[in-house]
């Protein structure tokens, strides 16, 4: 068994949020700046150097890379060694993200009721936390700063199983089109494909936060990711829907094992300002 | 690109020479406003309350600002979606709204009827708050501090760039 405390667990939040809030993915980063090297369109170019000199000015001036500095996501995969003694992960999580909000500051984006009061939490608490058990003596945590301008865009699909494969893709490329600027893109696009209804937005979810470039193990499902990600730049809604080629900089997916009458779709789309880090402690 | 270097408020002729595509720095006072705060706003011009700022004078700004950290001018400045306000923005130009800033398309409807008002959409880039942050002198509470980033802020800005969606 191995004990790890609260404080170290809360301190790593705390850090974690304040590096994310400034500093965009590296990736995210390099790829907007390939895309401005031959960006030929004076408007898109525009944009696009607009997004790379924030990625560059938002750390020295310590101002946030996006004033929708997001809930608080939190994907937890904790060893079955170990052990917390004294509190609950949701409560560390939760007092990270309102001293983070406190001390950064952070913008309080979360109501505490979502359909009368609306009323305002006042620390961008509570976090939402996903927690995963897995073997092993090591507590890894997925961070990230989600935005609602993507998130509202997110969608979920359950499809017949029977659908054919490019009708699954030109209903996903059209619905992530039809978000326009919306979303504020380049986007990266996370697709959870499988498991049940809750399961795969969950799923894509988390297929956001794998590193940019990496390759799907399964080479049927990388040729996917590729021939969506290209659909969708094929369509030239571009930079903030301002033309080029550049909609999105990744398709991700992940999938799992599913009901035999079910094929669970589900769509989370993430913006350029890709704020997401991941710890192990 | 052509650029326009504009000083609110806007004057009819400043408008008619705007093109879709094209950039704009503008300059002066701007209020934000999210979905609460125009609720509010409406809810006033229903009761026939007169307005705590001239809507024809200044732009609104579809804007929920972070916090100012210590020392700062102001926090984080952004465009969050304008379509949200879409159902919300009839009655504002009726009562003279010249100049919104937000980001993404807006229904037919409301394009149709900003064209017919002689007013301007223009979009702000999502998720440039340092860049935008750079073009703000100053940022305060100007109405219901109590909806804190949905509260109308008041702010002075020198070239805060734009582009022109629908005019
Ligand atoms: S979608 Fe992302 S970049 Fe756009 S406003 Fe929201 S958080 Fe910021």
């Amino acid at each position: 068994m191995r004990i790890v405390s609260r404080e170290t667990i809360h301190r790593a939040i705390c850090d974690a949020i304040r590096e994310i809030t400034f500093n965009n993915d590296p990736a995210v980063i390099t790829g907007i700046n390939q895309a401005l090297a031959t960006e030929k369109n004076e408007l898109v170019a525009d944009v696009l150097a607009s997004i790379s000199t924030n990625n560059t000015i938002a750390p020295e001036d310590q101002i946030p890379l996006c004033q929708d500095t997001g809930s608080t996501i939190i994907i937890a995969d904790i060893g079955s060694e170990v052990i917390i003694p004294g509190a609950c992960l949701q409560e560390i999580a939760d007092q990270a993200a309102a001293e983070a909000q406190c001390s950064i500051p952070l913008r309080a984006s979360i109501v505490s009721e979502p359909l009368f009061d609306r009323a305002n939490t006042g620390t961008n608490s509570p976090v939402i936390l996903h927690i995963n058990q897995v073997k092993g003596d090591k507590l890894q945590l997925q961070i990230a700063q989600k935005g609602g301008g993507a998130e509202n865009m997110s969608f979920l699909i359950m499809f017949p199983p029977t659908t054919p494969l490019q009708t699954l893709k030109d209903t996903i490329v059209s619905r992530i089109i039809e978000t326009g600027s919306r979303a504020c893109p380049p986007l990266i696009v996370g697709i959870g494909i499988g498991g049940n209804f809750e399961r795969c937005a969950y799923l894509a979810k988390a297929a956001l936060f794998e590193p940019l470039g990496r390759e799907h193990p399964d080479t049927r499902y990388a040729e996917l990711e590729q021939g969506i990600l290209d659909e969708i730049n094929a369509k030239g809604s571009g930079a903030q829907g301002m033309g080029g080629n550049l909609t999105a900089l990744a398709v991700h997916i992940i999938y799992e094992p599913c009901h035999i009458a079910s094929l669970p779709v589900a769509v989370n789309l993430q913006c350029h300002a890709h704020r997401h880090t991941h710890i192990v402690i | 690109m052509i650029i326009h270097k504009l000083h609110l408020p806007l004057s009819n002729s400043d408008i008619s020479r705007l093109k879709p595509g094209d950039k704009v720095l503008i300059s002066g006072t701007i209020y934000t406003a999210r979905d609460q705060a125009h609720k509010r706003l409406i809810a006033m011009i229903d009761n026939g309350e007169v307005l705590p700022f001239d809507l024809s004078q200044s732009a609104l700004f579809y804007c929920g600002p972070s916090p100012k950290a210590e020392g700062k001018v102001c926090g984080a400045i952004g465009p969050t979606t304008s379509s949200r306000m879409d159902g919300l923005t009839l009655p504002l130009l009726e009562n003279g709204l010249k100049v919104m800033i937000g980001k993404g398309e807006r229904s037919d409807q409301i394009c149709e009827r900003i064209k017919a008002h002689g007013a301007v959409y223009l979009t702000a880039v999502g998720g440039i708050s340092a860049v935008l942050s750079r073009s703000i002198v100053s940022c305060e509470t100007f109405l219901w501090p109590e909806l804190g980033a949905e509260a109308v802020h008041i702010m002075h800005v020198i070239d805060l760039p734009c582009y022109v969606s629908v005019v």
